[in-house]
């Protein structure tokens, strides 16, 4: 199963949108709800992450029945330093991303932690691609 | 401990959820910082926070937090009250301070996560 989203950056009113709506499908799908909230966290850290830092972005949804796949690529400013970027309260976020709740710097890290496999491609100047896998076997 | 013996402890008043007043929660976490939210794995905990804006439901959402309290007399907007009652989450706001919302609930028995 296949399902996309799109993300504006900046719009905190629609942040987690897609994330939410990705949680009623894993839960209509009976993912066991460990999992959908290990997948349904990390997406959202990264949804917010666009909105936060880039100017756009897309979700990519890809469920298969041993995996859960999604992509997240964003067009905006890229991380320089990912394995700095990567360090528990590092963190670039305005002063607006901060009055929404956000900026402690822990949303990378805490992707790696509720994903399988959990990958970070970026060029600066141009955008950010994320990559998180979560097993469903067992 | 029950939603509604937490109304009384606290002062607080529903602003969505009218209908879960007897669930029961065992923990409390307070924080105004999401991605501290989203770190917790512990089940059935009630969120003490003085960020009342959409993004809070959301994370709660998320994180699977069905009990929000709003510290610090914040009001739930109507965008907020339309999210929370979607999601079927309990919204009760309360007058007190941080400190004194958290100090009242811990010393009625509501346990910490760590
Ligand atoms: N999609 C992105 N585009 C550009 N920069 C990014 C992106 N995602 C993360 N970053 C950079 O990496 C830093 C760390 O990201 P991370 O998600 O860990 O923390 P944060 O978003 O600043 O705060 P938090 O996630 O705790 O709310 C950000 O502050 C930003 O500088
Ligand atoms: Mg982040």
């Amino acid at each position: 199963m296949h399902f996309t989203y799109l993300i504006t950056g900046g719009n905190f009113t629609h942040a987690g949108h897609a994330s939410s709506q990705v949680k009623r499908i894993l839960k209509q799908l009976n993912v066991n709800p460990v999992t959908i909230k290990r997948i349904v966290v990390a997406l959202y850290e990264a949804e917010v992450n666009v909105v936060a830092h880039a100017y756009r972005g897309n979700i990519d949804v890809d469920i298969e029945p041993e995996r859960v796949l999604v992509l997240i690529t964003d067009e905006g400013p890229g991380i320089a330093d990912i394995e700095l970027a990567m360090k528990e309260g590092y963190s670039t976020a305005s002063p607006k991303v901060r009055e929404m709740g956000f900026g402690a710097g822990m949303g990378l890290s805490n992707m790696k932690k509720n994903s399988d496999k959990l990958i970070i491609q970026s060029q600066v100047g141009q955008g950010t691609h994320v990559e998180l896998t979560t097993f469903l076997t067992q | 401990m029950r939603i509604k013996d937490i109304l009384t402890i606290i002062d607080g008043t529903v602003a969505c959820g009218n209908n879960r007043m007897n669930d029961e929660v065992e923990t409390g976490f307070a924080s105004d910082l999401m991605s501290d939210v989203l770190t917790l794995q512990t089940n059935n905990l009630v969120l003490i926070t003085g960020l009342a804006n959409v993004q809070t439901i959301r994370t709660a959402e998320v994180a699977d937090i069905s009990h929000i309290i709003l510290a610090r007399n914040k009001k739930a907007s109507p965008e907020l009250l339309a999210l929370a009652s979607e999601n079927n989450q309990v919204i009760i706001e309360c007058p007190y301070s941080m400190f004194k919302t958290c100090g009242l609930l811990y010393n009625a028995g509501l346990k910490a996560i760590y």
